[in-house]
């Protein structure tokens, strides 16, 4: 996996299981965002294969692809809200272009998805009229708008102060709870991690390959791998 | 590399019957207590049913105090349905109406209690009211008023970079401005190649069919020479640079400006003014006279090419006529408008872009109100030139 002729990660071998939080964890520069990018499809892996309930993505027809797609929701770590629409046209334009839904069903669902979030009241703004911690929520709404099988967050944790950061992790795990969404996170803040992860692969730069996989907690306890061990208790074991 | 997702599935998934249409339905059970029956599959990708009947129906229940639901029948959920519940539960919270969420899947109730509890942040500062035309009238003045000031301050602080570097203070990248000289320069000869050509061909042809009237078709040779090197040259320099290199300029800089890259210099205490808009105005300055006598050239072939192949005079005539026609007085009045063009519209490329919002639509206006202001500007100085140049006797 990697860009052009530089590698990043090789032999990456793990499984999801549905309905898991499923964190991809690892220091900076390890690769976390690329090995996203190929999970939701925006960057072939130069080797391997990814399997969704069995099936290859990469080897599928690109209809396939798309239909998978369209089946992830995917937050960015900036939000990557489309500029020139409202926060409610955000989370609506996935409704409009893939359902059958009635504009007043439309603007029900936007309504929702953006209370979930706690910015029902913000519907007719537009991105650059928020914080950046409220687009990120607003990302994770957009996200969830066609209520996807699994939804991938990017850092959902950076640059949020404590509590948002705190909210966001309640929200990934209440959804969890109640819709049994498939989660994969890509974050190195600890806190986070070990609130939400039932299981994770580690990625490391220098060996470009992961280290282990397993549920956080146990791997901080007991995992025989130092850099491991390290990354999960700050060094300070 | 292998990675499995969704492969190991220990999560009970939720089997949907066929011909399960999402419905629902009222029954009252006692007075001022409503039964809403849900039933079949409510999934954002199923034909959901038009609720407008259903809430006016019940809305129109007299002396309504509280709803309850039943589900029994539901076979299958997701925020199709939620989402419904949701504008429902609030709109009997504003009447008054208690929600009775018991009878709903526990999975509904948790998401329910999501999204009324995640606290609430208060939209503040939004005027949705539209203002009376004098409002708006007297706003747009103000408005043209501030960007006028914005734009002397602009023009003051490119001035002041000027004079730091005259006294060689200027903090700029020497490497970028040759790069520079050549995006600008080098780069936009054959889109001028082609335009001056044609329209000295156009003005040639023109002229040819007119003065042939006369019997005095040699004059194409005096009309084309002298509008192509008082005017015409440098105004087809001054707008192809405006399309070309000040749109580019804006939208560059209005993309570091959303990339806070433009923040970031000021925070290291340079001048973004020297740094990124001294180079693009030295560009334009140096390149574009330069251009302007190469499109000067051009045209005057492009009017040959008519005046000798269609009107069919002597080449050797047509070039001693033009020869004599053009004096250095009206050289020098093309490459002064060119070299004045060349700063309008480096400065409000540069301009436009800096004063950019933060966002990909605001860096499209930018790039646009760039184009825009060059052009009117270069109109408005061609003419205040033009006045100038008769004042001082180069006409």
């Amino acid at each position: 996996m990697g860009y052009g002729d530089t590698v990043i990660q090789r032999d990456l071998s793990f499984a999801i299981r549905r309905g898991d939080i499923f964190v991809i964890m690892g220091g900076s520069g390890s690769g976390k965002s690329t090995l996203m990018r190929s999970l939701i499809g925006l960057l072939a892996p130069q080797a391997g294969k990814i399997l969704f309930d069995g099936e290859s993505f990469w080897d599928a027809p690109q209809r396939a692809r798309i239909r998978r797609m369209r089946r992830n929701g995917v937050m960015y770590q900036s939000g990557a809200l489309w500029s020139s629409m409202t926060l409610e046209e955000n989370v609506a334009l996935p409704l409009e272009q893939y359902t059958r839904l009635r504009p007043s069903q439309i603007h029900d669902v936007a309504v929702y998805k953006l209370a979930l979030v706690g910015l029902s009241a913000y519907c007719d703004f537009y991105p650059s009229e928020i914080s950046g911690g409220m687009r990120k929520r607003v990302g994770v709404a957009r996200a969830m708008a066609l209520d996807p099988d699994i939804l991938f967050f990017d850092e959902p944790s950076a640059g949020l102060d404590p509590l948002s950061a705190r909210l966001l992790d309640d929200l990934i795990l209440e959804l969890r709870e109640s819709l049994g969404t498939t989660m994969v996170v890509v974050t190195h803040d600890l806190a986070s991690i070990f609130a939400i992860a039932d299981d994770s692969v580690f990625l490391d730069a220098a060996t470009q390959t992961m280290l282990t996989t397993g549920n956080p907690r146990e791997l901080r306890e007991h995992s025989e791998i130092q850099i491991v061990r390290d990354f999960l208790s700050r060094g300070e074991t | 590399m292998r990675i499995l997702v969704g492969a190991m599935n220990d999560v009970v998934s939720n089997p949907v019957k066929p011909h399960s249409d999402p419905r629902m339905a009222l029954a009252r059970e006692q007075a001022g207590h409503v039964v809403v029956a849900i039933g079949g599959a409510w999934q954002l990708d199923a034909d959901l049913p038009d609720l407008e009947r259903l809430d006016a129906d019940l809305f129109s229940e007299q002396e309504l105090t509280s709803i309850a639901f039943e589900t029994s029948d539901l076979v299958a959920w997701d925020s199709g349905l939620v989402s419904y519940l949701a504008s429902l539960a609030w709109r009997c919270r504003e009447r008054g109406i208690e929600v009775r969420e018991e009878g709903l899947p526990e999975g509904v109730q948790a998401l329910l209690r999501l999204a009324s509890t995640v606290p609430e942040r208060r939209a503040e500062g939004r005027n949705e009211h539209a203002d009376p035309f004098l409002r708006r009238f007297g706003q747009d003045f103000i408005d043209l008023a501030r960007s006028t000031g914005e734009i002397l301050a602009f023009v003051g602080e490119v001035t002041l970079a000027v004079r730091s570097m005259v006294a060689g203070r200027a903090r700029f990248r020497r490497s970028e401005l040759w790069l520079l000289i050549e995006e600008v320069g080098a780069d936009a000869l054959p889109i001028i190649s082609l335009i001056s050509f044609l329209v000295g061909l156009i003005l040639g042809y023109i002229g040819d069919q007119q003065l042939a009237q006369f019997g005095a078709r040699i004059f194409v040779a005096d009309l084309v020479g002298l509008a192509i090197v008082i005017q015409m040259g440098a105004l087809i320099t001054a707008i192809v640079l405006a399309g070309r290199t000040g749109a580019a300029f804006a939208a560059q800089l209005g993309t570091m400006q959303v990339n806070e890259e433009i923040d970031a210099l000021r925070t290291l205490g340079i001048s973004p003014v020297e740094f990124l808009v001294l180079p693009r105005l030295i560009a334009l300055v140096a390149m574009t006279p330069l251009l302007a006598i190469y499109a000067n050239l051009t045209g005057i072939l492009g009017g040959a090419f008519a005046g000798t192949v269609v009107g069919g005079l002597n080449p050797a005539e047509y070039f001693t006529e033009t020869v004599a026609a053009i004096g250095w007085n009206h050289i020098t009045q093309g490459l002064i408008s060119a070299t004045v063009f060349g700063a309008i519209v480096a400065v409000s490329g540069c301009l436009r872009g800096m004063q950019s919002g933060r966002s990909a639509a605001a860096v499209g206006e930018a790039t646009t109100s760039a184009v825009v202001t060059s052009i009117v500007f270069i109109v408005i100085a061609s003419a205040v030139l033009t006045i100038v140049f008769d004042a001082v006797g180069l006409s």
